[in-house]
């Protein structure tokens, strides 16, 4: 084998007291492609930002990059070391060209003037390289997301990085795009690029990687080469445990024999909702599935309040009740999770305890405004201890969670109302293996509590797992329902076929 | 002292030692965070008193000092709810100029002159709500809005008394201008403007950490939108915080009119929005929104009151305290900035 071109020995780092990461050792050669793999909060992205510069490793951590010990400081010090790192969101300026995006910090200027025509001539060669089908010149807001990465990678070699980091490059992209980019990754390999490829996706992993390397609580679990990599393998290393069980749902005859909590009836907006009907009842999980635009996010909107209508009427438990804003919703008994929980669901700044009960505090407090602290301990004691939330304290803010945590401190936040109709917005999106486990059992609790629940979810997978039936849209429309029976299962491909109107899988 | 309630809640059985050692860090950092500017205070007043050859720490000093800080800390109080909501009120001084100006004016009605403070004090609290509505219902941005109301407020102010001086020396209440509260006869005395300004910190405290409305303005401030789809009423706080601005700005004005015995439209309250927005960025409440606490507020006020009264004592020429006092805002929040690295967001 030959030289390793990053060996890093016992690396460690610490924030105030807490090691995020313990002596970590990763070993990685030019020309493979090294998948990273470990939950949300175990590690990847600080090690990552350690290569990048933009973290400092504690003392006694050894990092050499091509045999020589390196020392990587700065936000250009992962660069000028030989590693770019292509991040999930990604960095590029929207207002700028493609050429002055891929020379940006590093401007060719003659007397002093920008000198834009070299610029692009430079970056000519390697967007051929990368196969690219636009222009130098052309505005990075023009592009798509699958166009824009490979700006980012043109960047990257054009600094002539012989280390890329993707951090879960295919989360934004579509299926196509997605096939270009492994196609790339590939040639970038047989270029002789060393590439850290970090993804929670076990169908890329295997495509793509040559070895795996895990991670679980700042520690190295392990590493394996390509002929040792295998789902159940990597997935208990991961979450330190079996996960054969991991979807529970059987089919349940009693499902949707309940009384019909939610009806909603001919919903629409005007814009990407056009007349939508559906009905869930007590103790039964609905699927909402459906391609990315295909407008239910758009339909949990209307539903909550959270975006005007045009038409629609709503009924719970048989009544009829008009639903103006969010609060209205949450009074009624109709609690929504976000699919954005960071932008829109939590307060990153206040406390986890603050995060829970800010539905209930109203309802809590004493004289009518004053706020019942007692109460809200317990409260959040309670959600900690229930729904296992793993941070020091109540008191810590919620910005400092990992993902999974987060989640479960809003979900913990709807709960407090005792909704009677849960609509959740891609549940487990950025959520660990091992919280995602927990959320599936929280949410089949409550469905046999007789809650009425509807998940929005683009994880086929998943709501296969979890859901009793499946109701699909498609450009605004409700296009059918999958049921899951006792002989036959939900099914991908049912699914797929109503999602894009075809009999074909292809998106 | 500050209160930072939630987090004393019981730490979770994590494992062992390790995590019991992190939560005394942590516990070390919420106590440095928490004391915040004070440091500088009490460094700021040592060194006056050393370089004033004693004459700082004097009971009658202090009564100055505190008697300094009072109005801008009445005002740096309505604007940290403002703040804290990720806004801004620049109107403040102007408001303070038409309060005072119709404070006095009704001061003199022989009938309702005794009413003339809770006049100043509504006639603050108008303004503040229309700025208020301006920001929550039209969604104007707050920095335009009370821009304009700045300007607009003030030409009321100088209409209110035809743009000249009101006079009233038979003021009524004239005592909580100039009179004092005797704790210890012939000891220690508080000036009445004292009390109140404490008086308006401690019942912004009780708002903003002991209310629901409290958790709202944290809330709104941090994350608008999330605020919104989690049911809080986001115009109903934004309302809420620009009237206590203004309502306290109010308060402000009949305190200066019932410290001059007069109001002039168009010289009082001048620049007083910079004064009180300084106080609340040194007391460490982020202009973003959503951090920061109240008793930071009164810390900053007392910062800029001793400042001034100690370059004084010392006798630093009028044209240089502008400059020192400059420079030690900036680098009191270089200090602070340097200090809260590594938290979530300054």
């Amino acid at each position: 084998m030959n030289e390793p071109i990053l060996e890093m020995r016992g690396v460690s780092k610490s924030f105030f007291g807490i090691k995020a990461l313990r002596a970590v050792d990763l070993t990685v050669y030019a020309g493979e492609v090294h998948a990273l793999m470990g939950e949300n909060g175990a590690g990847k992205s600080t090690l990552m930002k350690i290569l990048s510069g933009a973290y400092r490793p504690d003392p006694g951590s050894e990092i050499s990059i091509e045999g020589k010990p390196a020392r990587i400081e700065g936000p250009l010090g992962g660069r000028a070391a030989g590693i770019s790192i292509i991040y999930q969101e990604l960095s590029l300026a929207p207002n700028l060209s493609v050429a002055e995006n891929i020379y940006l910090g590093r401007e060719i200027s003659r007397s002093g003037l920008l000198a834009r025509g070299a610029m692009r001539e430079g970056v000519g060669p390697i967007l051929e390289r990368l196969g690219a089908d636009f222009l130098p010149s052309t505005l990075v807001a023009h592009l798509s997301m699958g166009q824009r990465q490979l700006v980012e990678i043109a960047r990257a070699l054009h600094a002539r990085s012989k280390i890329l980091i993707m951090d879960e490059p295919t989360t934004a992209l579509s299926a196509g795009e997605s096939e270009r980019l492994f196609a790339l990754i590939r040639q970038l390999r047989a270029e002789g690029l060393a590439i850290i490829y970090i993804s929670h996706r076990m169908d890329e992993v295997y495509a793509l990687g040559d070895r795996v390397t895990v991670l679980r609580d700042g520690r190295l679990v392990g590493s394996l080469d390509k002929k040792d990599i295998r789902a159940d393998a990597i997935v208990r290393m991961m979450v330190g445990r079996d996960v054969s069980s991991f979807y529970k749902k059987d089919h349940d005859p009693e499902a949707g024999k309940g009384h019909p909590v939610l009806t909603a009836t001919d919903m629409a907006d005007g814009l990407r909702v056009k007349g939508c009907s559906l009905t869930v009842h007590a103790g039964e999980v609905v699927g909402l599935a459906g391609l990315i635009g295909a407008g239910r996010t758009e339909l949990a909107h209307l539903i909550v309040g959270a975006a005007p209508k045009i038409s629609g009427r709503l009924d719970l438990e048989g009544q009829p009740i008009e639903i103006r804003t969010p609060g209205e919703a949450l009074e009624a008994g109709i609690a929504y999770l976000t699919e954005d929980r960071k932008a829109l669901g939590l307060f990153l700044d206040m406390s986890c305890l603050d995060n829970i009960n800010l539905a209930v505090i109203g309802r809590d407090a004493k004289l009518g405004w004053l706020l019942d602290r007692d109460k809200a301990r317990e409260r959040a004691d309670r959600a900690f201890a229930g729904l296992s939330i793993r941070a020091a304290n109540a008191g810590v803010p919620a910005g400092g969670l990992s993902g999974g945590n987060q989640q479960k401190v809003l979900l913990s936040r709807l709960l407090a109302i005792a909704p009677k109709v849960l609509i959740l917005d891609e549940p487990t999106r950025g959520v660990d293996v091992g919280a995602k486990s927990e959320i599936y059992s929280i949410i089949d609790n409550l469905a046999k509590a007789g809650t009425a629940i509807l998940v929005i979810s683009s994880d086929l997978p998943e709501i296969i797992g979890i859901c009793d039936r499946v109701l699909v849209m498609r450009s605004g429309h409700i296009a059918g329902e999958v049921r899951r029976t006792e002989t036959a299962p939900l099914t991908q491909e049912d699914i797929m076929a109503l999602a894009t109107g075809t009999e074909h899988l292809d998106a | 002292m500050p209160d930072n309630g939630s987090t004393q809640a019981k730490a979770a059985p994590v494992n062992g030692t390790a995590a019991a050692e992190a939560t005394k860090r942590q516990r070390i950092r919420l106590l440095i965070r928490a004391a915040g500017m004070l440091p500088v205070l009490l460094l700021l007043c040592a060194g006056f008193h050393y370089l004033s050859d004693g004459r700082f720490f004097t009971g009658q000093n202090l009564g100055i000092v505190l008697q300094q800080a009072a109005v801008n800390t009445v005002l740096a109080a309505g604007m940290t709810f403002v703040i804290l909501t990720g806004g801004i009120d620049l109107s403040v001084g102007s408001i303070l100029a038409a309060s005072a100006m119709a404070g006095l004016t009704i001061s003199k009605l022989p009938d309702l002159g005794a009413l003339w403070l809770p006049v100043a004090v509504l006639t603050g609290l108008g303004f503040g709500i229309v700025n208020g509505a301006l920001i929550a219902l039209l969604r104007l941005p707050p920095f335009i809005v009370t821009l304009g109301s700045l300007t607009a407020v003030r030409g009321l102010a100088r209409l209110l008394g035809a743009d000249t001086t009101v006079f009233n020396p038979s003021i009524p209440y004239a005592f909580i201008g100039n009179g004092s509260l005797t704790l210890i006869p012939g000891v220690a005395s508080i000036p009445w403007l004292s009390v109140i300004a404490l008086l308006v910190i401690f019942v912004s405290w009780v708002v903003l950490r002991r209310t629901v409305l409290g958790v709202h303005i944290y809330a709104v401030g941090g994350n608008e939108s999330a605020a919104r789809l989690a049911g809080i009423k986001v115009w109903g706080v934004l309302i809420f915080v620009y009237g206590v601005s203004g309502m306290l700005a109010g308060l402000g004005g009949g305190m200066q009119a019932a410290r001059l015995y007069a109001a002039n439209g168009l010289q009082l309250g001048q620049s007083y929005e910079l004064d009180a927005i300084t106080a609340v960025i040194l007391g460490g409440t982020s202009f973003v929104g959503g951090i920061g606490s109240i008793w930071g507020t009164l810390v900053g006020a007392l910062i800029i009151a001793v400042l001034s009264n100690g370059l004084i004592l010392t006798g630093v020429s009028d044209i240089w305290q502008y400059v020192i006092k400059g420079l030690v805002i900036i680098g009191a929040v270089a200090l602070d900035r340097y200090r809260l690295q590594g938290s979530a967001r300054t």
